[in-house]
């Protein structure tokens, strides 16, 4: 289960995955296409840079007004027929689902036994947030049987796997590999492996349970606060299925999924579809607002989760996370992603909105190397569809790290921690920059050796740098450094004067417009 | 007189932020620095008090080590008419993270005026690259270098400054080079600074996509904005004995024809 309080820290987890080629192969080729696909799709829009822009706005300005929009939400949804219903956590969430389902389902299964429900069967539409809570296996342990709809939660689901991708859960199985899956969990022996044969497959295993099954579980793209109304956006049609054919439609969504009004839809349905899946609209886009006699479920819930996210917004420099809007896009553009998969950050949420919403959402105490599984390249925030500056969360996260950690004995003497503020230090004087540099090459030239062609490399280097020389070579310090050929260097000035006098050592006055000469014997 | 005597903006005083590693591992980037801006006619000065922008610091989390260094570098580049720097992952942590740094330092007392001098001086700091092609309006600065060479667009220069074909611009404009173009040229290679001790398998992992790209150009010299990114992609350009170097931008555009091959 990926659970990020019991999930072993990122770089012991990603050094694992970097191993698996299969897995490793798989994603790559799969991000790859998607990439393609939106980069096509985003360069038709000479309006894409507003879109983002427009996004962005809309988010904050709906994050930013949160209660009051979900108190709006909650009026109109009620007032059309919904029950709306209030989780601060994981574990209240289950519960109320549980309960709704569990009195949903004894009604469908007609008497129960001994005092305890009919063993009872769910449909799901797929959905990040039941993943977040776990909501399967709470389900299960009330007798609940949860069917996944979407066909790569039902890959999940089959082969007893974890969705490593949130628009794309089983985007690290490739072909094959969900063939004998299918293979096995459908006893289907003969099942080939072209995609109509496995489309096929999943339509008739499904189909069934739409057909029979009288309760859904879904999850939301958006909240409509002006209507009440719920939005879901999907390829497939099977979410469509389970939005309408069960007499009891049960939808949990977190709070950060509230849109002030019904035509903040025209941007996002733009950005959205074209951002997780390079399309240029949802196959099935579907909005329903309560209950209508006779048609659709006649009984509608909304739990509205909590679990972490009022945290995150109290937190000014990372509340912009709260903005996401699940397309995956940064997960797709990631080159960290790209060689570790999903598994590897913990958590439902992996890649970049992972690595900043994992941390946020658990206390930082769980997920401490999320906010570093990152070479802060940039690429996230160059196609985030809302324009969540990704990079500068992620150095905002990493110093509430280091606070915390600053905060215990053995955080302060952790060998990471001493090094750095020995650096600063050095950093903070020119005598004492001067000083390392000097002692830096003593040590450089102990442990370089001659590449044969007449330069001093260094092969191996201890404690924690060794992570460095595991696959590169470093180059010694030269004799010289820069400073230190400047000031033995002739001045000129563009008109032949030596203006090679004195500065002022180690006193940053800002007026220094002479380069000063040697300022210590080195 | 310089073959390039600069019309444009007159004469510049430069002051040059040469940034922490490149003065101490990379001093050949800086004395090519200081040979381009000369050989255009500039006027090159190096403030003594200057040590790091304090990008390593504030990356990695400890913002309150990097907070003196804001002002230090304020101190010692606050006059100057431009600030050029031949690192574009130092440029962005002065361009980004200085101003909310330097209203932190100021809301702790002590530096009175600082987020403002930070305001004014923004303007004036650029990447070397930039400053040639955007400030000083340049693509041929008279170099000549008979190479085969590759660019690598650092992630910082890519997205955060938004260099876009400057750097290449220069590059085309040099004689007797060969320019290859460097496939998968927008993806990471995987230094991100403390990330390659801190994930060392997956920054390797990334590094060795980079080397392969490298390697398929069949270029001689790999160069780039960013000694960093160059030190990360050089060290295992080395270690597997492929024969091919890394040198930073300043080094090409540095070279005359004459030079020692
Ligand atoms: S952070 Fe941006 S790019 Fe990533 S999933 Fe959220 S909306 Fe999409």
């Amino acid at each position: 289960m990926l659970d990020p309080r019991t999930a072993r820290p990122f770089p012991i987890v990603a050094a694992e995955a970097v191993r698996d080629t299969q897995m490793r192969g798989n994603v790559r080729h799969a991000t790859e296409v998607i990439q393609n696909k939106r980069a096509r799709v985003v360069a038709e829009r000479g309006d894409w840079q507003a879109l983002r822009e427009a996004g962005k706005r809309l988010r904050e300005h709906a994050i930013r007004n949160m209660d009051a929009y979900l108190l709006e939400f909650e009026r109109n949804c009620t007032r059309a027929g919904g029950t709306v219903h209030w989780a601060r956590d994981a574990a209240e969430a289950q519960a109320i689902v549980v309960k709704l389902a569990s009195e949903a389902v004894g009604a469908s299964a007609g008497t129960p036994t001994a005092g305890r429900p009919a063993p009872g069967e769910v449909i799901k539409i797929k959905s990040m947030t039941t993943e977040e809570i776990h909501l399967n296996g709470a389900l299960e342990a009330a007798g609940i049987r949860p069917y996944e709809t979407d066909l790569a939660e039902l890959i999940i689901q089959l082969g007893q796997d974890q969705p490593s991708h949130i628009v794309v859960p089983a985007l690290h199985k490739n072909r094959q590999q969900i063939r004998e899956i299918f293979r096995r969990e459908m006893q289907l022996p003969e099942l080939g492996e072209t995609p109509q044969e496995l489309a096929e497959a999943a339509r008739q295993f499904l189909r069934e349970k739409f057909l029979r099954v009288e309760t859904a579980i879904s999850g939301a793209n958006f909240l409509i606060a002006e209507t009440g109304g719920v939005c879901v956006v999907e390829s497939e049609g099977n979410g469509r299925m389970c939005l309408t054919l069960p007499k009891t439609l049960i939808t949990i969504a977190g709070i950060d999924k509230v849109v002030a009004r019904f035509r903040d839809l025209e941007v996002l349905v733009q950005t959205l579809p074209r951002s997780a899946t390079g399309e240029r609209m949802n196959p099935y886009n579907s909005i329903w607002t309560g209950v209508r006699p006779g048609d659709g479920p006649q009984n509608f819930h909304v739990v509205l989760l909590d679990n972490g996210r009022t945290d995150v917004l109290a937190d000014e420099p990372a509340r912009q996370t709260l903005h996401c809007i699940r397309c995956g896009a940064c997960q797709n553009a990631c080159p960290v992603y790209r060689e570790t998969g999903g598994h590897a950050y913990g958590s439902v949420y992996a890649g970049p909105i992972g690595a900043i919403l994992t941390p946020q959402l658990l206390g930082m105490q769980h997920a401490q190397s999320l906010p570093y599984a990152s070479s802060l390249c940039g690429a996230c925030y160059e196609v985030c569809p809302v324009k969540i500056n990704i990079p500068e969360v992620l150095i905002h996260l990493r110093s509430r790290v280091v606070k915390e950690q600053a905060a215990s004995i053995s955080g302060r003497l952790h060998p990471e921690a001493l090094a750095m503020r020995a650096a600063a230090s050095v950093f903070r004087s020119e005598r004492r920059f001067r000083a390392a540099q000097r002692a830096g090459r003593m040590a450089m030239k102990t442990m370089a050796r001659d590449d044969g062609a007449g330069q001093p490399w260094i092969r191996s280097l201890p404690g924690y740098l060794g992570g460095w020389t595991s696959v590169r070579d470093l180059k010694a310090m030269p004799k010289q450094t820069f400073r230190e050929w400047w000031e033995q260097r002739p001045h000129r000035t563009a008109d032949g004067q030596d203006r090679n006098k004195p500065g002022v050592p180690d006193h940053p006055t800002g007026t220094t417009k002479q380069p000063p000469a040697s300022v210590e014997s080195a | 007189m310089p073959r390039h005597a600069l019309r444009l903006g007159g004469i510049l005083q430069v002051a040059l932020f040469i940034t922490c590693y490149n003065d101490t591992l990379f001093p050949e980037c800086g004395k090519s620095v200081v040979r381009v801006l000369e050989r255009l006619g500039h006027t090159v000065e190096f403030p003594a008090g200057q040590t790091c922008c304090g990008q390593m610091h504030a990356n990695t989390g400890y913002r309150d080590e990097a907070l003196p260094l804001v002002a230090r570098f304020v101190e010692q580049f606050a006059h100057a008419e431009a600030v050029v720097i031949p690192s574009s992952s130092c440029v962005t942590t002065i361009r980004e993270q200085y101003p909310s740094m330097a209203t932190e330092l100021e809301e702790r007392g002590g530096h009175a005026g600082l987020s403002r001098a930070v305001h004014d001086l923004l303007p004036r700091v650029f990447e070397f690259s930039e400053f040639l092609t955007k400030r000083l309006g340049l693509a041929d600065v008279g170099a000549y270098y008979p190479h085969r060479v590759t660019y690598h667009a650092s992630c910082h220069g890519l997205r955060a400054l938004g260099l876009g074909d400057g750097p290449v611009d220069l590059l085309r404009a040099v004689g007797g080079i060969e320019l290859v173009t460097l496939p998968n040229v927008e993806r990471c290679c995987g230094f991100g600074g403390t990330f390659a001790v801190k994930n060392a398998a997956v920054s390797g992992a990334m590094l060795a996509e980079k080397v392969r790209d490298v390697q398929n150009t069949g270029a001689e010299i790999c160069c780039a904005c960013d000694n960093s990114c160059l030190m990360h992609i050089g060290g295992a350009l080395h270690r597997q004995s492929t024969g091919i170097r890394t040198v930073h931008l300043a080094e090409i555009l540095a070279a005359e024809e004459g030079d020692p091959v």
